[in-house]
């Protein structure tokens, strides 16, 4: 059997984040964090997720790394010397435990779950509406791209509300970070008792 | 932020990004409007578009960027993608569907509508994402150093 691409990537992320746990230089931290990013981009364009790739690649690969960086040239390169713990090791590795055991009622991976009704090795997701929106994609939209179709028409409210959260986010760190411009000097000279 | 000032002189990294920046926005903009044909979207578009400015920033430094892209800009795209993806739904309604309908955006051939609406709606969400990522760069870089 020859030896999948899949598991070497998924050696490689294991890899990356042992490093990046046990890691004191928060510079070289924040770099491993984009190459873990940039790893994970690539199992999903194993999986035929290529959105799902692109998105990874460009916000955590990129934005995120950056982000991190600016957030290192305000705080210190190094990580404080920290007693070693047991008790977080012993919850995460339940944690990642029942993780794995809730794994072992999901379809095998590349399961085409083509079976008439829900059993082992049959994927129950793709007989619900998925396979009415590959159709309808094809026939309706006479387009090449299901995600996009998915996306932006039949989850339309979804991805309306989704934009409401990006939307929030950036009213929020404006409102948290960004300090106060000049209009507060003008509204102080015209009104000493502001009503807000 | 301090690092861009240094970065400033540093020439290979000045002339390599000047050299990116124009194919970054312009693959942004090809993820942009190609997202119903290809992989990608309104969301990896923004991201990507973003990605361009914050490059800018990072090696030309922020006072720079703030001249490309002002502070008021941003914080005006980033209300008008979200009221354009809306806006969409309205016109739908005001063209007799439902919200965000968008068979009903031409008259003659629906397929034509549908396609409409995927591109107008993925701009709004392109505009906003892409004016989100820049508003919190704006927010983290200009931060001094405590």
């Amino acid at each position: 059997m020859p030896f999948p691409i899949e598991a070497l990537l998924f050696l490689f992320l294991l890899a990356t984040a042992v490093v990046i746990a046990r890691l004191r230089d928060l510079f070289a931290a924040a770099m491993l964090t984009g190459m873990f990013s940039l790893l994970s981009a690539g199992l999903f364009t194993l999986m035929d997720a290529v959105d799902v790739a692109f998105t990874e690649a460009a916000v955590g690969a990129g934005i995120a790394t950056v982000l991190m960086l600016g957030t290192l040239a305000l705080t210190e390169k190094r990580e404080n010397q920290q007693p070693t713990r047991t008790l977080p090791f012993v919850v995460v590795l339940l944690t990642g435990a029942a993780l794995i055991y809730g794994t072992l009622d999901m379809p095998p991976y590349g399961s085409p779950g083509t079976g008439p009704e829900p059993a082992a090795g049959n994927a129950v997701i793709h007989h619900h509406v998925a396979p009415d929106y590959i159709k309808g994609t094809k026939e309706e939209f006479k387009l090449p791209n299901v995600v996009t179709a998915v996306l932006a028409s039949y989850r339309g409210y979804d991805t309306l509300g989704e934009t409401a959260v990006i939307f929030t986010a950036a009213i929020g760190v404006l409102l948290l970070l960004v300090p106060g411009r000049k209009r507060k000097s003008e509204d102080e000279s015209a009104a000493p008792e502001d009503p807000r | 932020m301090k690092t861009p000032m240094r970065m400033r002189e540093k020439i290979v990294l000045r002339v390599v990004a000047q050299a990116c920046i124009p194919f970054i926005l312009l693959f942004a903009l090809y993820v942009q409007f190609h997202g119903d044909f290809g992989p990608g979207g309104g969301f990896q578009a923004g991201v990507i578009c973003a990605a361009g400015f914050i490059l800018y920033g990072l090696i030309f430094g922020l006072d720079k960027l703030k001249k490309v892209v002002s502070f008021r800009t941003i914080e005006i795209l980033v209300a008008a993608g979200l009221l354009l993806y809306g806006a969409v739904g309205l016109l739908t309604i005001g063209m007799g569907g439902n919200y965000l309908d968008y068979k009903v955006l031409d008259h003659h051939d629906p397929t034509h509508g549908l396609h409409y609406g995927i591109l107008f709606v993925e701009l709004g969400v392109g505009i906003t994402v892409t004016a989100a990522m820049l508003a919190i760069f704006y927010a983290f870089a200009g931060r001094e150093r405590a």
